[in-house]
Formats: C-alpha cells, sequence, structure tokens
C-alpha cells in the first residue's frame, strides 16, 4: 500500500534508503545534500538500519570508503553535491573502472567560482566522462523512485556499474511537496539482496582489486568498462517495468510530454521541466504544437531513442544547466546534436544555456522558448545557436 | 567471471578480461616470474651463514625459502635483484655485484 | 479558496518565516491538499532578509520557480516594508498580512499604493501573552490561514495540535502555549 506524505527531496531519498538498507554509507557533509546523511545517522542511531553510517573526514574519503566497502561485498552509498563530487573525482573513475555497483545520491549544486550554493548540474555535467550511471530527476517523487531502483541497475550482473542518482540542489531537496512512499517491505523485497560473485571478504577465493594495468591491458581494460554500460539502457526499462507494477509510476529512459504531433520541442533535464510542462499546457491550449522531452538517463545517453523521439519536431531547444565552455554550448548541447546529426534531422537546433547558480526559471520564460522556436521555424533560420536563457544584458 | 591467470597475456581480448581487471584466487603472483626483471642476483655464500634468517622478513618478494628453520638457495624465478639481503646479513653471506 | 493558492512569505533570518511555510504546507497536506513549502536559499544570515513560499493546490503542482505573482503577502517583520518590496506582484485581488504593533492606517501609505486587502496582527502580543516569548510565526501561520481560507478555524486547530503533539513530543508543556498562540491570532487578525 502505499503511503501518501509531504517531504522535501532529500528527506524523501534518505527514507529511500533507509528502506534499502545498505550495508555501509560513510558521508561528509555538504550544502545542499547533507540533509540526506543527516537523516540517515539518525535511522542509524535508532536502531532502523543495520547501515555501518560513517562520518568520514572528506568526500575523497567518503568515496574512498563506499569503494572499499563495495570491493568487499558490501551495498554502499554515499551523498554529495558540487565542490565535494569535485573532490571524489579520482574516485568516481575508480569506482567505475574497478566495475563496483554502488550509488552516489547526488544533489545538484553549481561549482564555484564564483561560488554559489544553489542549483546548476555543473558537478555532475563535470563527472559525465567518468563512466558512472547518471539518472536525474525532476521532483521529489522522481528523486525518491530513482534511489529505489537504483541498486537493481548498478547491480544488474550485465552492467556491475556505479550509479549517480542526482536532483535538483534546493528546488527540490529542500522544497516540501506531496510525495507517494512505498512500503518499507515493498522496497525490501524489490531491491533485494546483494550478491556479488567475487568480494574481497570471501574467505573461499582470496582476490586482487584495481590491479596495475599497464599499457599493454590498460585499452582492453576500458573496451570491456564500455561493454557495461552497453547493457544500461534494457537494464534501466527493465527495472522501470518491475517498479510500474509495484508503484503504478512509469519511468523510462526519458519522458516525453506531449510529443505525439509536437512541432517544436524542448529537450531538458531536472526541475525546470515542471515549468516547462506548465507553459506547454498553456501553448496546447492556444492550439500550438509544443512538446517536452526530459531527459532521465543522461549516463549512458540514449542517442538514438532521443533522436527517434525527435524524428518530427522542426525546431529544437536543448537546454542546459551547465557551461560546456566550448563557445557553441554545454553537454546536454553536444549529445543531442550529435545524436540529431547522426539521424540525418534536418531540425533546426538551439542550445540554450539556463538556469546557471540557481537562477530561476519561469513558466514565461519557458514559453518564451518555444516562441523563439516558431520564430526561427518562420524565418527557416536558427540564428545564434548558443544562447543564454534568463541572463541580464 | 574470475581469472584464469593462465590465460592472461599480450594476445588476451578485451571479451577475455575480467570485469574491473580483479585478479581472483589466491597466491596468483607465483606465475609472474618478476626474476625476469634483472639479471644481477644476490649470492648465497652458506658457509657463512649463521641462519639468523634477517633477510627473510625484508625480502620484498618473498625470494628466500625457509624450510625447518633454516633459508635455503634463492629464489631466483622471483628475485628482482633488489640487493636489501645483502645490507641486512650481518655475516656477509649474502654478496651481489655493485651492493657493498 | 480558489483551487490554487500562492503565498510569498517575507521575513529575516532567524524570525522563522521558513518553518511558518513548511508548517502551512504540512496543515494544508492533512486536508487532502496538493503543497509545496521552500524558502528561497542563499547563505544562512541571521536578520537578512529571507523570502519562502507556498503553492496549494487542488491539483498536482509542477512548477518549482519562485512565486512572482503570488495572491498573499505575510511579513513577519514591519521593517522590511522600507528594505523590500513586499508588495511586488502582489494580485489585488488577494491580500497582504503585516505583523505590526501600528494601527493599519499607518501601514498602507508604506505599501506603494496597492489597493487589495490589508490586514495586521500584533504576532509580539499574541506571541508574549501565550507562549512567553517573541515566536512570530506561530502566531502570523493561523492569521494568514484564515485571511487566505486555507480551511476553517477547526480544522485548522484540529490538525495543528496533532502536528504540536508529534513535533514537540519531548516537551510537550510549549504544545499549549502555542495552540492557544493560533486561537488569540485567529481573534486578532484584522
Amino acid at each position: 500500500m502505499a503511503k501518501r506524505d509531504r517531504l522535501s527531496g532529500n528527506e524523501a531519498v534518505a527514507i529511500a534508503l533507509r528502506q534499502i538498507n545498505p550495508d555501509v554509507f560513510p558521508a561528509f557533509p555538504i550544502t545542499p545534500s547533507t540533509e540526506i546523511p543527516q537523516y540517515f545517522a539518525s535511522f542509524a542511531a535508532n536502531g532502523l538500519v543495520d547501515t555501518e553510517f560513517i562520518p568520514i573526514e572528506s568526500e575523497h574519503s567518503s568515496m574512498s570508503a563506499a569503494i572499499g566497502a563495495s570491493a568487499a561485498g558490501a551495498r554502499s552509498l554515499t551523498a554529495t553535491s558540487s565542490c565535494g563530487l569535485a573532490y571524489m573525482w579520482e574516485e568516481l573513475y575508480i569506482a567505475a573502472s574497478n566495475r563496483l555497483p554502488l550509488a552516489l545520491a547526488l544533489v545538484n549544486r553549481a561549482l564555484s567560482g564564483p561560488i554559489n550554493i544553489n542549483c546548476d548540474h555543473s558537478d555532475s555535467m563535470g563527472a559525465r566522462d567518468a563512466g558512472w550511471i547518471q539518472i536525474y530527476a525532476e521532483n521529489n517523487q522522481e528523486a525518491y523512485d530513482n534511489m529505489v531502483q537504483a541498486f537493481r541497475i548498478s547491480e544488474h550482473k550485465s552492467v556491475r556499474l556505479p550509479i549517480m542518482i542526482c536532483q535538483d540542489g534546493f528546488i527540490t531537496s529542500h522544497a516540501v511537496e506531496n510525495i507517494e512512499l512505498l512500503e518499507d517491505g515493498e522496497v525490501k523485497e524489490f531491491v533485494g539482496e546483494y550478491e556479488p560473485e567475487n568480494y574481497l571478504l570471501n574467505p573461499e577465493c582470496p582476490m586482487a582489486v584495481g590491479p596495475y594495468s599497464v599499457t599493454d591491458y590498460y585499452m582492453e581494460a576500458k573496451r570491456s568498462q564500455a561493454e557495461g554500460m552497453k547493457h544500461v539502457e534494457q537494464v534501466v526499462l527493465d527495472v522501470a517495468e518491475e517498479f510500474k507494477k509495484l508503484s503504478g509510476r512509469e519511468y523510462g529512459l526519458f519522458e516525453a510530454y506531449r510529443m505525439e504531433d509536437a512541432e517544436r520541442a524542448v529537450v531538458m533535464i531536472g526541475s525546470a521541466a515542471g515549468m516547462t510542462k506548465d507553459a506547454i499546457d498553456r501553448l496546447r491550449e492556444k492550439g500550438e504544437k509544443v512538446g517536452l522531452l526530459k531527459i532521465r538517463l543522461f549516463r549512458p545517453f540514449p542517442a538514438e531513442r532521443i533522436a527517434e523521439a525527435l524524428k518530427d519536431v522542426k525546431a529544437v531547444a536543448v537546454m542546459d544547466r551547465a557551461e560546456g565552455y566550448t563557445n557553441h554550448g554545454g553537454p546536454l548541447g553536444a549529445d543531442v546534436m550529435a545524436a540529431l546529426f547522426r539521424a540525418k534531422s534536418t531540425a533546426h537546433a538551439v542550445n540554450i544555456v539556463y538556469g546557471l547558480g540557481g537562477r530561476d526559471v519561469r513558466v514565461e520564460d519557458m514559453e518564451k522558448v518555444f516562441a523563439d522556436l516558431k520564430q526561427i521555424i518562420d524565418g527557416n533560420d536558427a540564428g545564434e545557436t548558443y544562447r543564454y536563457m534568463g541572463i541580464r544584458e | 567471471m574470475a581469472t584464469d591467470i593462465s590465460k592472461l597475456g599480450l594476445k588476451t581480448k578485451w571479451q577475455d578480461l575480467t570485469e574491473g581487471m580483479i585478479v581472483a584466487g589466491a597466491g596468483t603472483s607465483r606465475a609472474f616470474n618478476t626474476g625476469e626483471w634483472s639479471n644481477n642476483k644476490p649470492q648465497f655464500i652458506a658457509d657463512k651463514c649463521k641462519q639468523c634468517l634477517l633477510c627473510v622478513p625484508v625480502c620484498p618478494d618473498s625470494s628466500i625459502p625457509v624450510t625447518d628453520m633454516k633459508r635455503g638457495e634463492f629464489d631466483y624465478e622471483h628475485c628482482k635483484g633488489c640487493g636489501i639481503c645483502v645490507k641486512a646479513c650481518p655475516f656477509g653471506a649474502i654478496t651481489m655485484e655493485g651492493v657493498n | 479558496m480558489s483551487n490554487h493558492t500562492e503565498i510569498r512569505w517575507h521575513g529575516r533570518g532567524g524570525q522563522g518565516a521558513k518553518t511558518a511555510a513548511l508548517l502551512l504546507a504540512d496543515v494544508a497536506f492533512q486536508t487532502g491538499k496538493y503543497v509545496q513549502g521552500f524558502p528561497e536559499y542563499g547563505p544562512e544570515r541571521m536578520g537578512a532578509p529571507i523570502t519562502a513560499y507556498n503553492r496549494i493546490s487542488d491539483t498536482v503542482i509542477r512548477a518549482h520557480s519562485n512565486i512572482y505573482d503570488p495572491q498573499y503577502v505575510v511579513v513577519v517583520d514591519e521593517s522590511l516594508l522600507e528594505a523590500v518590496d513586499v508588495t511586488s506582484g502582489l494580485k489585488e485581488e488577494g491580500a497582504i498580512l503585516i505583523n505590526t504593533e501600528r494601527p493599519k492606517e499607518e501601514i498602507i501609505p508604506h505599501l506603494k499604493g496597492y489597493k487589495g486587502k490589508v490586514y495586521t496582527i500584533d504576532a509580539k502580543k499574541v506571541s508574549l501573552a501565550t507562549i512567553g516569548r517573541y515566536f512570530p510565526n506561530t502566531p502570523l501561520l493561523a492569521a494568514i490561514v484564515k485571511v487566505a481560507g486555507i480551511m476553517d478555524e477547526e480544522t485548522f486547530l484540529k490538525e495543528m495540535r496533532s502536528s504540536f503533539n508529534h513535533k514537540f513530543a519531548s516537551k510537550p508543556e510549549v504544545i499549549e502555549g502555542n495552540m492557544k498562540a493560533l486561537e488569540l491570532a485567529l481573534k486578532e487578525v484584522q
């Protein structure tokens, strides 16, 4: 039986983690993710979980400890934001290359500088090539649901890769809103026991983790790692299908909102999708054919399916909540445009940088984006394809 | 899949590597003959040896076998010729070119 | 009450505006509404102007933006009337609620010509008389529930008592004071 509640995104993720009852949770606090380990520490102190909760001296160490625990055979995770993720950089690659299916509850926050504690995606986008699975949420419900599904994806035998469950700092992490929680027993059963094949604490078969790979082996090792990523899309879909049976809530690689006959589309990630949906509903009432593609799985990038979903649009605005400093846009823009190119799309495409450092996104802003796309179609010219939204100039 | 260490080699395809390059199973370093890494090796002079065994724990490659509390000849298949044992021996029972 | 209400809180860091917004979301949730309660975050600075928001609706709330055109504004600290444009975007069919000791007539000239309804409450008087210390957010919570017609008074008081019983489980002695503050505030708001 689902339970209606009202929770902040951080509290929702902490509750998902209590229900998952992982083996090891090392953490170091950083705004806006601090509440996740904070709530969890109280669960641990009150005996609601069996988890070894380790308050640790840095993010470099929290990720190292999570890696060590995972290699030992434990289901482990940590949580962080922004500079904390940057401080884990080295370990992110180690977790992925060692094929350790641990999780990271990431609460997206801008990277310094200028120093800023509010939301953008520069932290996780910077880590996009580290070999982690990345899944993003629009709201508290999705953050909770994604966390519940996380270990099923990362621990899948054909995947075995670490997973980052991202939500927007403050916007969802600190906003209290309605949510439906699953029963503890349902989550426990859904997530199941973690049964690694090889692990350090197995006395039957000692093993070495992370051996040096000389040039003769390194490239084969990386290719082997890529093979795990290739299975992620299908596993994400399979886990989502099972989750739907449990919760009634539907998930995919992305959400296509009113895309059926859309001529103009926005592609984006995270909480701003809500404002975009409201804008779409307003415009649809006026008969405008507009839609949204909200990316859930960003790594690996489901390029073919995204191009397929965009095949009938005449103009698309790809919205990046992070700069790429390529002089032509951000990381989502680069990936979507490459996907469109490979699919021989003839749609006009612009890449819009928005929402940096917590810059608010209004429904009116998104209506303006759709109006700009109309102008592009009418003039048959994308004009400047690298744009900023919500900037004073 | 646990690694069959004997199958690892310069012709191993990526498909045959273990996930995460883990090496499962104990004592697999025996299969790597690190002795090939140098040709300058220590010499054991049994006559001078008092069997104090001070050389044994300092050897980084466990290349000084001990049987019945007595050390034997070097295991040259794994000795990398570092010379630490020469320095450790108080009785001049180990010599090596270039190490005093 | 319309099926979608938006409220903006203006306070100073440390006065409990955020807590009040979260409590309001909480009590509205108990009556089956879709709710949102969130502050506009920045560095924690005691005394600095802060803003918090509520959306309360009969239907699912998707927007996560700040609120620019609220139906209601609550001013927790009247010194903000000079420092912040509290009536910005405030709908004229809505209302503003101000915590002040002064009569309404003295306040209105500071509202930049706002033509909607103006309500005031002396939250300090209410708080000192009931809780014994100055916590403006409890009286203001009751006052805005009444002003915005979020729920009937009886339901509100019932839900708040159950919320306080939970929140103050370890110090039940403060429950009665807070309940009295709510009840008195419902009478005092004008």
